[in-house]
């Protein structure tokens, strides 16, 4: 009998030690996670830890010497490239292992593996679709293009190196939280993951189409009314190269196919089809160069914003790589090696993205219910296909298995209805400019290295897709901007709608030869032109260039960068920051005379006039304390549900909202548009009751906005940075950002200038950035979110590009030692 | 004098073991010494759960200092455990706490089974 306390205490506590050894739910397994030398704790870095450490591997071939900032930026000495990279992809790994882990795992359609299926199974969807949109065959092409080039091949072998040389050597104790929180383990990293890293940049900069909500709005709209609705090019435009350029005719002939009319155009079939997973349309970014000629200094100034996902950790990494053949600085893609967006001893670049249409769907006939034979050119051809294991946390594994044709992957037929939106009964291939091989690392590497104009040309030569108006300006006094990539040469609107798959003629023709691409560049031999390059997503030409340019093109920013920039002189880099900072809103200046001319204030009662003088003393500024902006945008949202709605109600399937932009354009070239008109009453509509009947339309809702206190732009809009996972304790929520969409400062809620850099070059470069994040990606470091709040304040840092006699300097905290051994 | 020694033995070589094996290492440390040092059942629970408690609570309240409260503060509102990093800290070493006074007990009754 005195067995049984010593059984009953022993079995106490080892179901105990079970319980808190296993995650329950979404809680971790408490005795691990709480444990003072195993758990979260152990990520609780000292706030004045040292970061000196010694490395030695058997793959480096030199002596790296690392110094890290009080910022944590590390400056890197190698001996060699080769071994610059090793300790890149180290680095990477020490800061920001586990991001680098997710981003690669979304793109490879592998989140719900250890994150579960989510709400209504809305991770396994998320990952079927980057599965069936082939994101990890198009990253295995791109993979095996890199490896075909040696210089590639190494630089992503020594990168490799160096993230499994942190991962192998990491004890369980000093994992990243997040694996802690969500109870798994990093994989080696391999050639393939830094592959779909950079797909993802493709997905995420050329994955956005509209093409099932145009074929939808084609179903009841003419093509008339789809011109006036969608249309290409606004009055506004300010193209990216200037108008009154001259362009050469089209080198690449593109046939418009003989059933055209009736197999495309005037074919109202709907698909009754959305994609659940779009990059976001915003997606820009804004990238401008002064020369000399228009500096206080004389010497040319760089500035670019990237406007992506404000993400915590943050998608960039600064650094500095010192080696024998070149010293850079810049921003970096923990993924990928290399300095992405940055500046060496010569020259600086940038880029914004090319939004131009780039994947397309084409309507598949399969042979019978297998799936293995499709009608192509009169013949029935084979599909191949792609076997894939989904795995779910907490279910068994699933077999998805997508038919390839020669347009690529099926995306969407019976067994990928997301959840039963489409029938099932119509197939659609995707053909995807980001499949083709490419290999786009030659391009970063080349402009790491880049000494002048020249070998900046060479360089984004090897830049295909995601297309990229890239910006350059050199001590030596060039400026140029190339709207570069690979595009397919398109026929007017091709792929704006889905296409028929049967047979050849509807297939993209062939590329735009590289050498008509539009660009300009700006020197001493021509007397720096205007002055500036700049870009901000908007259309690269007008319609003189003679290729069609169907794509999604915010005019906006443009439109108010060059203005600003044609009006400055005597250019300081302070003057570029206010530039880049500014709140200016164009887009509501021109819609002010508009709306104030419509509105009859004599139907207005006096809560709604109260509004309404709110807005007349606005000064059309998206500041964070404005509260004109506040009406202005509820008031316009009005506007456009209640001319748009009552047309776009009669598609029975999801259509394509209308531009902001194409709303307040067509008002202003026709006061009597016919879409302002509703169609549901006998009555034709007039312009002015339907502005007045918006506006008292918002009255209510502003009312609730303004009894919640948030009529202030900066609490209306709501702007954070969320943790990839997005756990709010982790994020920086409700920050105090003005700007918005149409803004130079384009920061909308979750989204905006991801890295902010200017670049001004003088002998000695003077460079300052800033990006909404930290150098750590650990929550539990002082790193963690270091820059939000200068970064939300419009301030800078300025850029140290240390020389390495610098190394006493009392900025330096950590020491980093690698070598061979 | 038992009693002290229990608790600093239990203590000190759970910390050992624990730079070395997984965090459920505490239980065997608390197991052992109150096999060796025999005490009362009541008693030995005490000392393993005091033990632990102290381990696991001070050496969360130091890294926390060091650490400025940064990682602690979030954690406690991720689990719903208040706003500062107090409550958290108990938490730790209550759970480390529990673990060990359950193995200590079990500890001490094996020496009765085996008297």
């Amino acid at each position: 009998m005195r067995w049984i306390p010593f059984l009953v205490s022993s079995l106490i506590t080892i179901l105990l030690v079970y319980a808190l050894n296993r995650p329950w739910g979404k809680a971790p397994a408490f005795g691990k996670f709480l444990s003072p030398q195993h758990g979260f704790w152990q990520n609780a870095e000292p706030a004045d830890g040292a970061f000196d450490i010694e490395i030695e591997s058997p793959k480096l071939k030199g002596k790296t010497e690392v110094y890290l900032d009080d910022r944590l930026v590390p400056h890197i000495f190698a001996e060699n490239d080769e071994d610059a990279f090793f300790v890149q992809g180290y680095l990477h790994a020490k800061f920001r292992l586990w991001q680098m882990d997710f981003q690669t795992r979304a793109a490879a359609g592998r989140l719900s593996e250890i994150l579960g299926p989510g709400e209504k199974d809305v991770l396994i969807m998320f990952d079927r679709n980057m599965r069936r949109l082939g994101m990890v065959y198009a990253a295995e092409i791109a993979a095996e293009e890199a490896k075909k080039n040696p210089v590639t091949n190494s630089i992503i072998e020594a990168y490799t190196a160096g993230v499994n040389h942190y991962i192998d050597n990491l004890k369980e104790s000093q994992l990243p939280l997040e694996y802690k929180l969500l109870n798994y383990h990093p994989e080696p990293w391999s050639f393939l993951k830094t592959a779909l890293f950079l797909k993802y940049m493709s997905f995420d900069l050329a994955g956005h189409e509209d093409d099932f909500e145009m074929t939808n709005a084609k179903s009841i709209f003419s093509q008339a009314d789809i011109n006036l609705l969608y249309p290409i090019v606004q009055d506004s435009l300010d193209p990216i190269i200037p108008k009154g350029t001259i362009f050469n005719a089209a080198g690449l002939q593109v046939k418009i196919p003989p059933q055209a009319d009736s197999l495309y155009f005037n074919n109202t079939d709907t698909v009754s089809i959305t994609n659940l997973v779009k990059p976001d349309a915003d997606n820009g970014s804004n990238n401008w160069a002064v020369a000399g000629s228009k500096t206080q200094s004389g010497k040319p100034i760089l500035c670019n914003d990237p406007h992506l996902s404000l993400n915590l950790p943050s998608l960039w990494f600064e650094m500095q790589v010192h080696t024998p053949t070149y010293n850079v600085y810049g921003a970096s893609f923990p993924g990928a090696p290399c300095v992405i967006i940055g500046f060496n001893d010569s020259c600086a670049w940038g880029f914004t993205n090319g939004m131009r249409d780039v994947r397309d769907y084409y309507q598949i006939e399969f042979q019978d219910e297998s799936r293995n034979a499709y009608r192509f050119n009169n013949e029935w051809r084979n599909t191949t296909w792609r076997v894939d294991t989904v795995k779910t946390k907490g279910r068994p594994d699933m077999i998805d298995s997508v038919a390839y044709t020669l347009f690529g992957p099926v995306m969407f037929d019976k067994s990928f209805t997301e959840n039963g939106r489409t029938s099932g009964n119509h197939q659609y291939a995707v053909r995807w400019k980001g499949h083709d091989p490419s290999n786009e690392q030659l391009m970063f590497y080349g402009m790491n290295k880049a000494k002048n104009y020249n070998d900046y040309l060479e360089a984004i030569q090897h830049l295909h897709t995601p297309g990229q108006n890239c910006v350059f300006a050199s001590k030596s006094g060039d400026i140029a901007i190339w709207t570069q990539g690979e595009f397919p040469g398109k026929w007017y609107r091709q792929g704006d709608f889905v296409m028929p798959g049967t047979d050849s003629t509807f297939m993209w023709q062939g590329m735009i030869p590289p050498e008509e691409t539009p660009y300009q560049h700006l020197n001493a031999s021509n007397n720096f032109g205007r002055g500036f390059v700049s870009s901000a997503n908007q259309l690269p030409a007008d319609t003189t260039y003679p290729y069609y340019l169907g794509g999604n093109y915010p005019p906006y920013r443009g439109l108010i960068i060059n203005r600003m920039l044609r009006n400055m002189s005597g250019i300081t880099p302070e003057d570029m920051q206010r530039l880049q900072t500014e709140n200016y809103n164009v887009f509501a200046e021109m819609a002010r005379p508009l709306l104030l001319k419509n509105i009859d204030e004599s139907a207005l009662n006096a809560d709604e006039k109260k509004y309404l003088d709110i807005y007349k003393n606005w000064n059309l500024r998206n500041d964070p304390a404005e509260k004109g902006i506040t009406v202005f945008a509820n008031w316009f949202d009005s506007l456009e549900a209640m001319v748009w709605r009552d047309e776009l109600q009669q598609a029975t399937a999801p259509v394509k909202w209308p531009d902001e932009g194409t709303l307040l354009e067509q008002l202003l070239r026709d006061s009597l548009f016919k879409f302002i008109d509703d169609i549901k009453t006998p009555d034709t509509e007039r312009l002015s009751p339907v502005v007045t009947e918006a506006f008292k339309r918002s009255v209510p809702a502003l009312k609730e906005i303004e009894a919640g206190g948030k009529l202030e732009w900066a609490k209306f809009k709501g702007t954070g940075v969320r943790h990839l996972l997005r756990i709010p304790q982790l994020s920086r929520l409700n920050i105090a950002a003005g700007g918005g969409v149409h803004i130079i400062n384009a920061t909308k809620d979750f989204h905006g200038p991801s890295w902010r850099m200017i670049v001004h070059l003088t002998d000695e470069t003077e460079a300052y950035g800033i990006y909404p994040g930290g150098q750590s990606g650990n929550p539990g470091s002082k790193f963690y979110d270091m820059f939000v709040d200068n970064w939300v304040a419009g301030k800078y840092y300025r850029l140290w590009v240390m020389k390495k006699e610098e190394a006493n300097d009392q900025r330096i905290i950590g020491r980093m030692i690698f070598t061979k051994g | 004098m038992k009693f002290l020694v229990s608790i600093f033995l239990i203590a000190l070589l759970s910390f050992a073991l624990g730079l070395y094996m997984p965090w459920w290492s505490l239980a065997l440390a608390a197991f052992v010494v109150a096999a060796l040092i025999h005490q009362r059942a009541g008693k030995s629970f005490l000392t393993g759960f005091l033990a632990l408690f102290l381990l696991w609570g001070i050496l969360a309240f130091i890294i926390d200092q060091q650490n400025q409260q940064v990682l602690s503060k979030k954690v406690a509102q991720l689990l719903s455990l208040g706003e500062g990093s107090i409550v958290i800290i108990l938490i730790t070493g209550l759970v480390g706490g529990l673990v060990a006074g359950f193995a200590a007990m079990s500890g001490s009754y094996l020496r009765t089974v085996t008297r």
